[in-house]
């Protein structure tokens, strides 16, 4: 007798390899030839294929090769094609985007150029994947949902690079292509604009990533833990709950007064994801448009306390004039 | 055996241990509280780490004080800055000095033997200055070193040159053209603690005279809740963040050191000590502008950087990974010729006077030939068989 109760898949279920329902009539047909992979079936479905690509698939996967290709090529022209540099030093390359004293107006390829097609195929190719989903689950039959999520990460990643930048009137405002680099931009972002941890939507998208975390723990851990009673028939389980609903609504009844239904927790789920980078991107949005420091805007509407000045007073040297005597406050 | 995804976590897990070991600093990690509690201001540290920099950091011994003796200028031949002390102190400075800067190689390091008033090696020239830069630093910038005061040991622990400085940044190699995408980031940065921030923070703050001054180019910050006008830019921020990095590793301190937590810009809610760190950025800018910059041309080529420009001051040169150079050593009260210009023969050690160039007749005293060419037009070109001549 197989068990599931395990924290990693022991089962693999083989059936006859199949291609799926057919498609419909105008639809592309799938390609590849479908096989089964024994490590893959340690993690998930061990059939591997068919694979839909259709028209939107092919436009959006060329797009993010071009995207990709300029970011990789200018990434090792940045250390003189040198492929050795090139791998060693990867993670602190970047291909940034033009300098603020560019403006808006389009830049020679060299200084920002680049980075504005990278962007713009980027995106592209990230709308055309959008339309796909929504195409593959219109025509399954099934609701958007995976559309919609998807698309409140491309409002983030909009916002970051080019609604934002828009607003602001600059290019140089958005992030670089780049692993550290990108990671330096959100510290100085954070230090130009007063700290962002004090910017609400900031604290309500960090609310909504650690509460989408939570939530997946818990429902994964119930899920798991009423499998012996059939309880990962979830979807059935929404009309006709059997002893394993019944068991896991008890339990956090019993642990925390509560409980979510085999319907709720998965629309709990959902909007805890989508609002995260939903509310991330209203923050974002908002600094440096309509607010220049989050500290200082926290203090004037009393959601930072005020502290004691520990060291007493801290004058501030920058307001006096002439920091010595032999002239090198003149150099200020 | 079959590859399991247990058996990869296992490999990955061993692996990612392995990583952790290698790299990471051994704990105990030491966390002091040093500011309002809940706001994280804390000062951690490394009882082992601690304990090898204090080992590297201590102050050497110092000769006893001697201030016997006629004023130096009246019995030795071109004494220029140190002419009204008193010979037995003078005597003593030099021996110091010796020990400081040239142990291996001793007097002949900057004298001509036998004719120790010649200037005809450039190392003269340079430990001329380079004493004057040591008064004028203790005389004129009390807001930074305090009363512990620089000797000529604070930076250079017994080598000729300092074992931390800097020279203007060299954009390493790069595609020409279309693909020249250089801007002076996203590589790693020795200077900014191994990030890929700016690889040179120092050339555009801790030297020159930008327009509109070096404070407005580091206080990106906004200082006010709503847009007020300021224009600064996240890319310009990456600039400050990287100087800030390279003063952190140079003291061996976090942010918080200086900092408050809370609001990095806020001056009143800061520590004392970023006042005193402030006083220390001009303290540098200062000294590489009026004292650095124009030995320029003393220096032998090969002394000099790719660029061609002279080393420079930073953070590190005084205090090495230390917060106080050599945990706060008051060497400075032990000389105290060094400490202020009292005695000198001009007060002003930035006046003409004693400018430290190269005295005419006096490198014409030597027996190297090249140096023999009359020097009235400065700067003195170096004697043969200097390096790099």
């Amino acid at each position: 007798m197989p068990e599931y109760q395990n924290i990693f898949t022991r089962v693999q279920i083989r059936g006859p390899l199949h291609e799926g329902v057919p498609a419909p009539s105008g639809a592309w047909g799938r390609q590849g030839k479908p096989f089964f992979s024994y490590l893959l079936g340690q993690i998930g479905n061990a059939q591997v294929g068919p694979i839909y690509l259709g028209s939107l698939g092919v436009a959006s996967i060329i797009c993010f090769v071009v995207a990709f290709e300029i970011i990789g090529l200018n990434m090792w022209a940045s250390v003189n094609w040198n492929p050795i540099r090139f791998v060693r030093d990867l993670p602190w390359l970047a291909l940034e985007p033009p300098a603020p004293a560019y403006g808006l107006s389009l830049p020679p390829l060299q200084h920002g150029g680049w980075w504005l097609l990278a962007g713009l195929f980027l995106t592209t190719s990230l709308v055309l994947w959008w339309a796909r989903i929504y195409r593959r689950s219109r025509q399954l039959g099934i609701g958007t949902h995976t559309a919609w999520a998807f698309a409140s990460a491309i409002w983030l990643f909009l916002v970051l690079g080019f609604i934002r930048p828009l607003l602001m009137g600059s290019w140089g405002e958005a992030p670089p292509f780049g692993i550290f680099p990108h990671l330096d931009w959100t510290v100085s972002f954070s230090l130009r604009y007063g700290n962002l941890y004090y910017d609400p939507f900031h604290m309500l998208s960090i609310v909504f990533l650690y509460g989408s975390v939570l939530l997946f723990a818990m429902h994964g851990a119930t899920i798991l833990a009423v499998s012996r009673f059939g309880g990962e028939r979830e979807a059935e389980q929404i009309v006709d709950r059997g002893t394993a609903s019944e068991r896991a609504a008890l339990f956090w009844r019993w642990t925390m007064g509560f409980n979510a239904t085999m319907e709720s927790i998965h629309r709990w789920a959902w909007w805890f994801a989508v609002l995260t980078t939903l509310t991330g991107g209203i923050g974002i949005l908002l600094t440096g448009t309509v607010v220049d420091n989050w500290f200082l805007w926290a203090v004037k509407h009393h959601v930072a306390p005020p502290y004691p000045h520990v060291y007493g007073h801290v004058p501030n040297p920058t307001a006096t004039t002439g920091i010595s005597t032999t002239g090198a406050g003149a150099n200020q | 055996m079959r590859l399991t995804i247990p058996l990869l976590a296992l490999v990955g897990g061993l692996v990612l241990a392995f990583v952790a070991v290698m790299t990471l600093q051994r704990p105990p990690a030491h966390i002091e509280q040093i500011g309002y509690r809940g706001t994280g201001m804390m000062d951690v540290s490394n009882p082992a780490a601690i304990a090898a920099s204090f080992a590297m950091n201590q102050a050497p011994a110092v000769l006893p004080q001697n201030n016997a003796g006629p004023a130096a200028g009246t019995i030795y031949k071109n004494v220029q800055v140190l002419k009204n002390v008193p010979a037995g102190a003078f005597a003593r400075i030099m021996v110091s000095m010796t020990q400081w800067v040239a142990p291996k190689q001793g007097c002949n390091y900057c004298h001509v033997a036998g004719n120790f008033a010649s200037d005809a090696k450039y190392t003269k020239r340079v430990a001329r200055r380079m004493i004057q830069m040591t008064i004028y630093t203790n005389a004129d910038w009390k807001s930074h070193v305090k009363n512990v005061g620089v000797t000529c040991y604070t930076c250079h622990r017994g080598h000729n040159l300092p074992k931390y400085v800097w020279f203007n940044g060299v954009e390493p190699p790069h595609a020409t053209g279309l693909m020249d995408t250089e801007t002076g980031e996203a590589r790693p940065s020795l200077a900014a603690d191994g990030s890929s921030l700016p690889y040179d923070p120092f050339s555009s703050f801790l030297a020159g005279n930008p327009k509109g001054g070096v404070n407005a180019m580091i206080n990106t910050a906004g200082t006010t809740a709503l847009p007020n006008g300021n224009r600064m830019s996240i890319q310009q921020t990456n600039w400050t963040y990287a100087l800030m990095m390279n003063f952190a590793t140079s003291l061996g301190v976090n942010c918080e050191f200086c900092h408050q937590s809370r609001n990095f810009g806020s001056w009143s809610e800061s520590t004392p000590k970023r006042v005193i760190a402030y006083y220390g950025l001009h303290m540098v800018r200062g000294l590489n502008n009026d004292y650095m910059l124009p030995l320029t041309d003393t220096f032998p080529h090969d002394m000099l950087g790719a660029g061609g420009d002279v080393a420079k001051i930073d953070c590190s040169t005084c205090h090495q990974g230390v917060s106080k150079p050599l945990y706060g050593a008051k060497m400075a009260k032990a000389f105290p010729y060094l400490e202020g210009p009292a005695n000198l023969a001009d007060p002003n050690p930035k006046s003409p006077a004693a400018s430290g160039e190269a005295n005419p007749a006096m490198i014409t005293m030597t027996d190297a030939p090249a140096a023999a060419t009359p020097a009235s037009a400065a700067p003195a070109p170096a004697p043969a068989g200097q390096p790099g001549k």
